[in-house]
């Protein structure tokens, strides 16, 4: 948090807690705080609050007369995870040749096993763009809960893209359904971004608007007499279907039965883009600077209008990324129960919040969310162990908890930090500080 | 006035911390109705003295006396039965409620077990009022009333509690001088009723004025306890830095050269749409520091901002160099030779989240050789950085140290680095050694004068009088948004301060 301003600007000890003496301190933005969580701790804050989610939904478990260690592995196998345990002499073909070389693990999707993972992996390909998207945005100071909006937006274009140009050949028909896509979302995100710069709406406010637009707009398009229904059946509130050139190469698994998509690769890369664009260019200088304290920011001769459109702008393009490879890659059409039921761009926000807004964290984060719904669908899940019709909302119940204990964390953190600063300067650091001439 | 037998002693106090020696075998003791000032550079352990008076911290070793008999003080609690208050530098007072809640405020007067009595706790507010003499309002709500009302309700809330140590922690680092001298005021009828009075500070002057006796602490050891008879500025500048300090800035007369800034007719409105600066014509030229005297709030940061691009001028011009920067933006004004020490170090001057390197590219991130084609180059802001903090003896913390995790003076030392480093055409230096303490003070006033002598156009701005009048070659009085005076180096404080507060121009008037 930055930084702190002090209300009265004179100061003795360098102020080790950032929300000292601020007079934000005792109502900080929602931005302010998280910003401050993103800092304090490290790796071991995020893996204690999902433990805890994780152990507080096992209690739940055993309230319903279930064994709660049992569920957990149940899960664990629903989402594919034992995969990786089950080592031996396999072997995998070489795309493009009839060679194939050796393996540690079995691929073939026949097995349940391997089958489960393809599908938590097709879970986490758009969790880590639309958990990206809210960590760029947090890191420009953005609280952006526009995720849902521009997913949605980057899928209604990319099956509109995808379902028209049919005879387009297939490499120049996928790159423009999700370039198309990535720039629906970005100027998606972009229109909250300008408001912001320009007239000062507020970023959630706007974006929760924008994302009933897109929620409503798509409902319309493909609703039953939309201008995107289908031609072929106009009782099916559904769009078109992509054209067969416009489908993601499927890279594991038999296509009739979701296989993974080649988009992951594109997620993986995006996750260093990430980390090279805020890190590397100065484009990234001048968003962390903005986030950090834009005030410092505008005296050191950087526009924050321009970065709060810019990185609301790139925000939009991960999250519409991920709406167009959920098309392209395995959806293949867009009816109206998918845009009101479709829930990835929020549950980006907590994949964000868990992964600390960072590129690693992000990657983490997307695959832990991604595992925890594929493997308590009713797909995956052994009902023996548990009920599948209620594991859904286990799943919900433990984001529920891992958002709720990212607060919570907050709040211990504070404490934390304001105790050592009264009482226990614990750590080196503080007491150098404190004390340095 | 005070009595030779002490009510306090502290004896071979000493407490380490991971890495630092806060205090190491330090004495110290207080008699009753005195004025003892703790004096100390920023982290000398003034601080965390008092914190282990006042049960903040415990001590490793050394013992607590009061009226000779040993006590324990493990909590706050503690010190508050023993007798000790303590106002701290950043006040811990409800705004929303009034003078007399705050002050009975866990220790309320109660009714039938559970309501508050309301008219008891007027009537024992009012009595301490009285008896020592405070002008505050028991009504008034904390929010409506001035920092410095605020202090003397902190003080208050001490004597509620029949404290007879009191310790104020730098209390006149948030006051006006007029409230300052108030405070001393309220301080001389305190001693006279026998209440004692520790005073942390590290201005010089406010020591000779109000202390009895002065301690000086330096890197966690006691240096020596001085009477106030016989103590100089000087004697005691030293015993603090542990050197001998220039007080007074040592200068070659100006030699002005080129005009470097112009400003012409200059209005700009501050943030409620009214004209905070009405009009202000000035010159500087390469080779001099022209200082910029007044009161707070009489248009000074609406000033600067104008001229930094910060902020849209409505009337008026500004030429640097010739060229007209009236509708420049920060970026152009930087372009155009504009170097900029900020007056709020940590809210605008520094991203305390980034490392030294990052912030002392703030400007250069984006040119060469810092980036190249909008890729940045980590590796070089470092080098550069490391060359910067040595020669400009940044201690503390290297290129990749968090800004926040420096003390005062070293963020004040990056910033004056970064925009120095910069060569700039004309320098504004807005209350560049605010918070300082002596040895840091002394090093950017030094920087300035360095770069009037390298030919660079000086505009200070402060509302420290002394620092005005001794860095500056010209002085201006700024009152009420308007250049009200000009004045000579040798002007008197008096001349100034007349001016400051609207005289001259009732005169002229």
């Amino acid at each position: 948090m930055s930084e702190p301003p002090d209300p009265i600007g004179i100061e003795e000890e360098p102020h080790q807690a950032p929300l000292e003496g601020d007079p934000e301190a005792y109502a900080p933005s929602v931005a302010r705080r998280l910003a401050f969580y993103q800092r304090a701790g490290g790796i071991v804050t995020p893996l204690l609050t999902a433990v805890f989610a994780f152990f507080m939904g096992g209690m739940v478990v055993l309230a319903t007369g279930h064994n709660p260690l049992r569920t957990y592995k149940a899960i664990f196998e629903g989402a594919g995870l034992n995969w990786f345990f089950h080592f031996g002499n396999y072997h995998i073909d070489v795309p493009f040749t009839n060679h194939h070389i050796w393996f540690w693990w079995d691929t073939s999707t026949n097995h349940t096993t391997a089958y489960n993972l393809t599908q938590t992996l097709l879970t986490t390909t758009p969790l880590v763009l639309t958990g990206l998207a809210v960590a760029f945005a947090f890191r420009c100071g953005l609280f952006n809960i526009g995720g849902q909006g521009q997913y949605l937006m980057g899928a209604i274009v990319g099956v509109y893209v995808g379902s028209r140009f049919v005879g387009m050949a297939h490499l120049p028909h996928v790159f423009l359904g999700i370039a198309a896509a990535a720039i629906a979302g970005a100027l998606w995100g972009a229109i909250a971004g300008f408001l912001k710069a320009t007239v000062g709406a507020h970023e959630v406010i706007t974006t929760i608007m924008l994302n009933w637009v897109a929620y409503w707009g798509g409902s319309y398009l493909f609703g039953r007499g939309g201008p995107l229904q289908n031609h072929v059946d106009r009782s099916i509130p559904i769009s078109d279907d992509v054209a067969k050139g416009a489908h993601l190469s499927p890279i594991w698994g038999n296509p009739a039965l979701q296989a993974l998509h080649s988009g992951i690769f594109i997620s993986i890369v995006a996750l260093f883009v990430f980390y090279l664009i805020l890190n590397r260019t100065t484009l990234g200088y001048e968003v962390r600077a903005v986030g950090f304290n834009p005030e410092a920011a505008r005296y050191g001769g950087i526009s924050v209008a321009r970065n709060f459109i810019i990185a609301m702008a790139i925000s939009g393009l991960f999250a519409g990324l991920a709406g167009g490879l959920d098309i392209l890659g395995w959806q293949f059409r867009l009816g109206v129960l998918d845009v009101q039921v479709s829930n990835i761009g929020f549950i980006g926000i907590a994949v964000a919040l868990l992964g600390r807004n960072t590129a690693v964290g992000v990657g983490l984060g997307a695959l832990l969310f991604g595992s925890l719904f594929t493997g308590t669908s009713t797909r995956s899940l052994d009902p023996n162990v548990f009920p599948p019709q209620l594991a859904g909302n286990l799943a919900l119940m433990i984001q529920a908890l891992i958002l709720l204990f990212v607060g919570a964390d907050l709040l211990i953190l504070y404490i934390w930090q304001a105790r050592r600063k009264l009482r226990l300067p614990g750590s080196a650091k503080a007491a150098a500080a404190e004390e340095a001439v | 006035m005070a009595d030779a037998a002490p009510v306090l002693e502290l004896r071979g106090i000493t407490k380490q911390f991971p890495g630092v020696l806060a205090n190491d075998h330090v004495d110290f003791d207080l008699r009753r109705g005195e004025v003892h000032a703790l004096l100390g550079e920023n982290g000398a352990g003034k601080s965390t003295l008092m914190s282990i008076l006042y049960g903040l911290y415990t001590a490793d070793s050394g013992e607590i006396l009061m009226n000779g008999k040993p006590v324990a003080i493990h909590s706050p609690k503690d010190a508050i039965e023993l007798g000790i208050g303590m106002v701290h530098q950043h006040f811990m007072l409800i705004p929303v409620m009034t003078v007399t809640e705050n002050i009975v405020l866990a220790n309320e007067p109660v009714r039938a077990g559970v309501f508050i009595d309301e008219p008891a706790a007027e009537k024992r507010v009012e009595e301490v009022a009285r008896t020592f003499k405070f002008a505050v309002d028991p009504h008034a709500r904390i929010r409506d009333i001035t920092v410095g009302q605020q202090q003397r309700v902190e003080i208050m809330k001490a004597l509620y509690r029949n404290a007879d140590i009191v310790i104020l922690d730098e209390p006149t680092a948030v006051l006006t001088p007029q409230e300052a001298q108030e405070l001393f005021e309220i301080l001389r009828t305190l001693t006279r009723e026998g209440i004692s009075v520790i005073f942390i500070t590290h201005k010089l002057n406010e020591v000779l004025e109000i202390a009895d006796r002065i301690t000086v602490l330096r890197r966690g050891k006691k240096v020596e306890t001085f009477p106030r008879e016989g103590a100089t500025e000087a004697g005691l500048a030293r015993a603090m830095v542990g050197r001998e300090v220039l007080l007074r800035v040592e200068k070659k007369p100006a030699q002005p050269g080129d005009l470097l800034l112009q400003v012409e007719d200059l209005a700009v409105r501050d943030d409620r749409g009214l004209e905070a600066v009405r009009g202000v014509s000035l010159d500087v030229r390469a080779g001099e520091i022209v200082g910029i005297a007044g009161v707070d709030g009489n248009g000074q940061s609406e000033l600067i901002d104008a001229l930094t691009g910060l902020r849209s001028v409505s009337r008026g011009k500004i030429l640097v160099g010739g060229r007209d920067l009236t509708r420049a933006t920060a970026r152009q004004a930087l372009d155009a030779g504009m170097g900029h020490i900020p007056e709020d170090r940590q809210r605008r001057g520094l991203v305390l989240d980034f490392n030294l390197a990052e912030n002392l590219v703030l400007h250069d991130y984006a040119k060469e050789p810092f980036s190249h084609l909008g890729w940045v180059n980590p590796r070089r802001w470092i080098r550069w950085a490391r060359g910067l903090l040595k020669e400009f003896d940044v201690r503390g913390g290297g290129p990749t140290t968090r800004g926040s995790s420096l003390s005062g003076g070293n963020q004040q030392k990056v910033v004056v680095a970064r925009e120095v480093s910069r060569d700039p055409s004309v320098l504004i230096a807005a209350q560049p050694t605010r918070g300082l303490d002596v040895g840091a003070i002394e090093f950017v006033h030094r920087r300035l004068v360095e770069q009037r002598d390298a030919g660079k156009a000086v505009l200070l701005v402060s509302l420290e009088l002394e620092e005005i009048l001794s860095l500056s070659d010209r002085i201006l009085v700024l009152y009420e948004g308007r250049i009200v005076a000009e004045f000579p180096p040798d002007v008197t404080e008096e001349e100034v301060g007349i001016a400051m507060t609207g005289g001259r121009q009732r005169e002229a008037a």
